[in-house]
């Protein structure tokens, strides 16, 4: 067998319960690539990332992350390795946006959560690059959707974990938000070497910043390829359920993306 | 930024002591003021001293503080006790009063007293928590299958509401069925109240209640990882199935030791963690569980001391106090989140 690739799954069965919903799940990702899942509604795409993240257990198969199975890792070291930006809308009560990127840090301070001045530059730092310093004393409930994805965001990057998952994370964003998002992303494999393994529901983003396209159709991964790869022929109507070109002629079409 | 979080700072340090403060007067003026009124000094001589007039004495050592620290520690208890709740369910309107965990704890007390006086036997305070003890845990049980179907955090409060007077109409059953002179005693207790304390309770509910306050103190840090959710939590690296255990057993246990002693006593755990996340503009349980102590306690001790002396020699019930100052708090917690689906 030829040498683990630094993220990969062997085998891997997603379900709950016991039960696998979807099944022969073989990824091989190196570092500080994008993967993205598409595919229709329902198909299985939060199943698989709940899987990779350790919230769901596999049914069969492992995670391999840097040549170690995800199963045998501490809560704390997955912690450090993995950080999420989920898909449910957090609602909080007195917490501003510097205590949410706070939180962030949970995986590094002490037994009572007191932050360190490490911690504390980590969060400034974090806040810094992604333009919420300004940002930081208001109550989060106050912020607008896009200003929250930005501060969730910040508080997944404070994780300093190096694989970034993303549960469909330009849900109720527009499309500056969804583009600076996207931005952040590649800046993070860039810079740093982040790995991002993310779904996303707009087809156009996904062509733009992926390396890698997984397709989910019917509880199977349908096809894995590079976005150019994807993207030509007919491929994404059959994905899904569309008439023969009509996604390229949405495409073509003047005014679109 | 900095100075923000100086400010902040500082304003925690200022309500700390606001409350410390108050908690001072009010615990001086539960055992100072009642049908015999004793000044300070008298009250420094009778503890410091070993002086004083011999009745003056009984009625402070005998009567007064062992219901103050009746209504400073439990009071304390409850307010806690509401904070891990409102926790647990992401709810604002959660407390062991509301969600019938004290009347869980109130049955089986009753049950016990019942069967134990029945072979002429008189339970210690021990017993009397453990009874409240599995009352609070079945309530909570039931409270928690409720919360799996229903989202919504008024609906679980109804719920809640709805197993407390399950459990109040079978204590009512039961103690309709008691002797007569256990009525009596059931009927009081059963009303809520801090009278009747002995040194030795209070012993027995300060050990319990340190104990499960230092716990609750030592979950700060997967606290405010739940703050954000489960799943987050999760993600940050806390055993969610043993968190949530460790919430349910001491928030359970922390009311079960007031019902144990003083019967049910409402809002309390509802009412003072708002009042303190108000105050305190925070959610950051390193604040927040200690000052939501020390805000039940005052509220209590204020109550208490109200229930005691407004139609004296008549008393009234401490939930009765409570719920006039605590009910209006839950309303306007309601008010202020019209938006909720």
């Amino acid at each position: 067998m030829s040498e683990r690739a630094y993220f990969e799954t062997s085998g891997l069965a997603a379900g709950y319960g016991g039960s696998p919903l979807i099944k022969d799940i073989n990824i091989k990702l190196e570092r500080g690539r994008i993967l993205t899942l598409i595919g229709p509604n329902g198909a299985g795409k939060s199943t698989v990332l709940k899987t990779i993240t350790g919230q769901l257990p596999p049914v069969s198969g492992a995670v391999y992350i840097g040549g170690r199975r995800t199963s045998e890792m501490s809560r704390k070291e997955l912690a450090r390795t993995i950080a999420v930006l989920l898909t449910e809308r957090v609602k909080t009560d007195m917490m501003t946006c510097r205590d949410v990127v706070e939180t962030g840090r949970y995986p590094y301070t002490d037994s009572l959560g007191i932050l360190s001045d490490e911690d504390r530059a980590a969060v400034e730092r974090t806040m810094e690059a992604s333009g919420i310093t300004e940002l930081a004393d208001r109550d989060f409930m106050t912020l607008s959707d896009g200003q929250k994805q930005r501060v969730m965001l910040a508080r997944a990057e404070a994780q300093e974990s190096d694989i970034l998952v993303l549960d469909e994370p330009t849900s109720y964003l527009d499309i500056r938000y969804q583009l600076e998002l996207l931005d952040t992303l590649r800046r993070l494999s860039e810079e740093r070497g982040t790995t991002v393994i993310m779904s996303l529901h707009e087809l156009f983003l996904a062509e733009r910043i992926s390396d890698l396209i997984i397709c989910i159709k019917d509880q199977k991964i349908d096809n894995i390829g590079t976005p150019a790869q994807i993207f030509s022929g007919t491929y994404i109507d059959s994905l899904y359920d569309l008439a023969p070109g009509t996604y390229s002629s949405l495409r073509k079409a003047p005014g679109n993306y | 930024m900095e100075s923000s979080a100086k400010h902040r700072k500082r304003r925690w340090t200022a309500c700390l002591i606001i409350l410390a403060a108050l908690l001072a007067v009010f615990f001086a003026a539960n055992i100072c003021i009642g049908s015999v009124n004793i000044s300070l000094t008298e009250l420094r001589d009778i503890l410091f001293e070993g002086s004083g007039d011999r009745t003056t004495r009984s009625i402070i050592l005998e009567l007064r503080l062992p219901r103050a620290l009746a209504a400073f520690i439990l009071g304390g208890a409850l307010a806690l006790s509401g904070y891990l709740l409102q926790t647990f369910f992401h709810n604002p309107l959660a407390g062991p009063f509301v969600l019938g965990i004290s009347s869980g704890a109130k049955l089986t007390v009753a049950v016990s007293m019942v069967i134990l006086m029945s072979r002429s036997l008189v339970m210690n305070s021990a017993e009397m928590i453990i009874a409240a003890f599995i009352g609070s845990l079945v309530s909570m049980f039931f409270v928690m299958l409720a919360s799996r179907r229903i989202k919504r955090m008024s609906m679980l409060v109804i719920c809640g509401v709805m197993i407390g007077y399950i459990c109040n109409a079978a204590t009512e059953f039961i103690v309709t069925f008691a002797d007569d002179s256990d009525i009596v005693n059931l009927h009081n207790w059963s009303q809520g109240s801090f009278s009747g304390t002995t040194m030795e309770n209070a012993a027995v509910m300060a050990a319990v209640t340190a104990a499960a306050s230092i716990a609750a103190f030592l979950l700060s840090k997967p606290i405010s990882a739940y703050l954000l959710g489960e799943s987050y939590a999760e993600s940050m690296g806390v055993n969610i199935k043993l968190f949530r255990a460790a919430l349910v057993l001491i928030s359970s246990l922390l009311s079960a030791c007031v019902t144990a002693f003083a019967g049910p006593v409402s809002f309390v755990g509802i009412a003072v963690p708002q009042i303190i996340r108000f105050m305190f503009r925070t959610s950051k349980p390193l604040v927040m569980i200690p000052a939501c102590f020390l805000g039940g306690s005052i509220f209590c001790l204020f109550c208490d001391l109200l229930a005691r002396t407004m139609f004296a020699p008549a008393e009234m019930s401490i939930s009765t106090v409570t719920a006039v100052f605590g009910a209006p708090i839950v309303i306007a917690v309601m008010l202020r989140r019209p938006s909720e689906k």
